[in-house]
């Protein structure tokens, strides 16, 4: 009994630490931003501070920008998400079943991206898109001449989210390829050799044994995927656009920074805060539910 | 012992944890601290340092803590989160955080009129008379038209065009002195495969309008404007303003947009360099800022106010100014006060003109070199000063006038947006502001 209750003690002791970090810089923060909601404040004297329950919600609502920005960060999520799970799948799928020559280089290559900072690779994608000296204008120029029209990728309203798209695509391949790899390679050998005995081409070996196999890692990801999605798109969009031109590639963490701090509303940014964070989980609840499938096991 | 030994290093993590809970103590030996926390701008860090160590040696028993950082918002806002404020914070309007914005809007700035009463240090004349008649009643400077100062000017600049005065004279090309001029010189310079002007942010385009509206409706016009009047917008002189900056859109280098945020803004101004462009709007600073580009043969900085209206009608430029302040919970209102006064003597003015900022005192143009010889010179040479800025509301959520007025411009430019559609944006923006008012 006593050396149950020593026991209990001692893990109690080694929890205490990292609770009280976890309660202090993740729990009150949280709960602070919902309360923070609710009042109108610059952010710092209280002399200004205001209780206004709901209303910085109600404004959110018709708020055309913050609109936009939900618009653009739900066309990043999408796009990104299925491109980058689409290629990691397929590049992770050649790499660990088919016999190439120089894998490892391969390997190495589609992780390097991973490594940089996304300040560096938002400036390798703002050269790439240069409208006058950029790899793809540049590329496209083969075909006919851009000189007195160029393209402008990141300064046309219409194709910056998708600019930005093709950078956090670009970045995030790299990651999931190797994460997919690890667990396609656990896959039985003989599972492949005898759908093969039975005529079953690669594609459909990829669609009916390898996916159905590392779904559950899949799942995993893809919620990962998604939330991090939120976060890396503003990172993006500060390195690349600041949110230009004319407001046309705000996300919501960019959009919320510029009314929690440039326009002095920091009850307001809050609001889009909470509303990220339901969002985030709402959506991740929805992927995990949609995605749910009985596990196979081999 | 096992035992022992994991409890040992669990005592010891708590109370690692707990020891980054204790605060500083004070010094408590006396002395006077003062601490001022100063924006690095373009002029360095150095200049602080002196003018720290040149106030506390005429000061004894003074300390100046300095906190000098290229994003002193990181720096000072947690602290002042938790009740500690500097005592003086150099820090403009105009900044992304917006901290200083916030602050007003707050109203969380200490009124600064003891400060103006004193006597310069070392000179038998009063701080207020000391500063450039003008720079005292701006919006910016007086932020809540009470006629009481709160934000004290600092270092100043013209704002207005530049261009390569090596390629005028190339060329033999007149610098326009009205827009209509403007166009022509625009169309000449199209057949030689130059466009007339670039930006290099959207941002900049709160100098050129401010400008643009004196010109085109006089002071008293921009004045209302600032205060957002009920229908301004739609009056003919706005009209003007707006028609102006439309008919420039057209004349606007091709991938001007697409390079016009925060970190390609570089690669526009580099147009003006590469005789790309004629023109763009900017300040004093774009010359330090890109003195290690590479340049056309014979380039030369020019500089010029904005094209007149009409022949022979006026023409302005903006008169830029950073702002130093003082926190309403100071801890030494009165040392921040002296200091600040420190800062308007001859000799302050002279360490700071050693790094080139020049600030809006009597007497300063005797310390100007070099280029900004010629960019001061602007209003020597019949260009008026135009000055201030949109009046301070309360905060209104989710509107803002510079979005609105200047944002847009990219979308006119790109031609994605008309200029009716910018109009009622900013008309929308006007009224929501207007009712804010404080």
């Amino acid at each position: 009994m006593d050396k149950q209750k020593g026991r209990g003690r001692f893990a109690f002791l080694c929890v205490a630490p990292a609770t009280i970090l976890f309660i202090i810089f993740m729990v009150i923060p949280t709960l602070q931003v919902f309360w923070y909601s609710l009042f109108k404040w610059g952010g710092y004297s209280d002399e200004g501070k205001t209780f206004v329950g709901l209303q910085n919600f109600e404004k959110l609502l018709t708020d055309a920008k913050f609109l936009k920005s939900f618009q653009n960060t739900v066309l990043l999520i999408v796009i990104v998400t299925i491109v980058t799970m689409f290629f990691a799948l397929v590049f992770a799928g050649i790499l660990t079943r088919e016999k190439i020559k120089g894998q490892n280089f391969f390997r190495v290559i589609f992780y390097i991206p991973n490594i940089l900072s996304v300040v560096v690779i938002a400036a390798i994608f703002n050269a790439i898109y240069d409208p006058s000296q950029g790899l793809l204008n540049s590329i496209l120029g083969l075909f006919g001449s851009l000189k007195e029209n160029p393209i402008l990728w990141l300064g046309d309203r219409n194709t910056v989210v998708f600019s930005i798209a093709g950078a956090m695509v670009w970045q995030a391949i790299g990651y999931y390829m190797v994460m997919y790899m690890a667990s396609m390679s656990a896959v039985p050998e003989s599972l492949y050799e005898s759908a093969s005995l039975e005529g079953s081409g690669r594609i459909h070996q990829f669609i009916h044994i390898t996916i159905p196999l590392i779904w559950t890692n899949i799942r995993t990801t893809l919620t990962f995927f998604i939330i991090s999605s939120i976060n890396l798109s503003f990172l993006f969009v500060k390195a690349m656009t600041s949110g230009g031109p004319d407001g046309a590639s705000e996300v919501f963490l960019s959009y919320m920074y510029q009314q929690a701090y440039t326009n002095s509303s920091y009850g307001y940014g809050m609001a889009i805060g909470v509303i990220v964070f339901v969002f985030s989980f709402a959506l991740a609840g929805i992927v995990n539910a949609v995605t749910k499938r009985e596990p196979l096991e081999y | 012992m096992k035992k022992v030994l994991a409890l040992v290093l669990a005592a010891l993590l708590s109370a690692g944890f707990l020891s980054g809970c204790t605060t500083e103590g004070d010094a408590g030996d006396g002395d006077q601290k003062l601490w001022v926390a100063a924006l690095e701008s373009a002029y360095g860090s150095e200049v602080w340092k002196e003018i720290a160590a040149a106030f506390e040696k005429a000061n004894e028993g003074v300390t100046v803590e300095l906190t000098v950082d290229k994003n002193l918002e990181d720096v000072i806002s947690p602290q002042m989160k938790s009740g500690e404020y500097p005592d003086v914070i150099h820090l403009a309007v105009g900044r992304t955080a917006a901290l200083t914005e916030t602050m007003t809007k707050e109203n969380a700035i200490r009124d600064l009129s003891d400060m103006l009463e004193l006597t310069v240090p070392g000179e038998d004349v009063k701080v207020k008379d000391k500063i450039v008649p003008g720079f005292l009643d701006t919006l910016v400077t007086n932020p809540y038209s009470d006629g009481k100062t709160y934000l004290a000017p600092m270092f100043y600049g013209p704002c207005g065009l530049f261009y390569n005065a090596g390629l005028f004279k190339e060329k033999g090309w007149e610098v326009p002195a009205t827009w209509d001029e403007m166009w022509e010189l625009g169309d000449k310079a199209k057949a030689e495969g130059i466009a007339l002007f670039t930006y290099p942010t959207t941002g900049y385009f709160d100098a050129f309008f401010y400008a643009l509206l004196n010109e085109t409706g006089g002071p008293d016009f921009f004045n209302r404007a600032m205060q957002y009047e009920e229908g301004i917008w739609d009056t003919d002189e706005a009209n003007q303003a707006f028609n102006i900056v439309a008919k420039l859109a057209t004349y606007t280098e091709s991938t001007t947009v697409a390079n016009a945020n925060d970190a390609n803004f570089q690669k526009n101004q580099q147009l003006i360099l590469d005789n790309k462009a004629l023109f763009m709007p900017n300040g004093t600073w774009v010359v330090e800022e890109m003195k290690d580009a590479p340049r056309a043969d014979g380039f030369e900085w020019g500089f010029t106010a904005l094209p007149a209206v009409t022949e022979g009608g006026d023409r302005y430029s903006y008169t830029f100014f950073e702002q130093i302040w003082s926190p309403k919970k100071a801890a030494n209102p009165e040392l921040a006060d002296k200091f600040m006064a420190y800062l308007y003597s001859d000799e302050a003015a002279a360490i700071f003109a050693k790094y080139g900022a020049i600030q809006p005192i009597e007497g300063v143009s005797d310390m100007l070199e070099g280029d900004n010889k010629l960019f001061y010179s602007i209003y020597d040479t019949g260009a008026k000063a135009a000055m201030g800025a949109f009046a301070t509301t309360d905060p209104v959520e989710g509107v803002s006038m510079k979005d609105a007025l200047f944002g847009t411009v990219d979308s006119i430019v790109s031609g994605q947006k008309t200029v009716e559609q910018w109009k009622e944006a900013v008309n929308q923006a006007n009224d929501a502001l207007r009712a804010a008012l404080k």
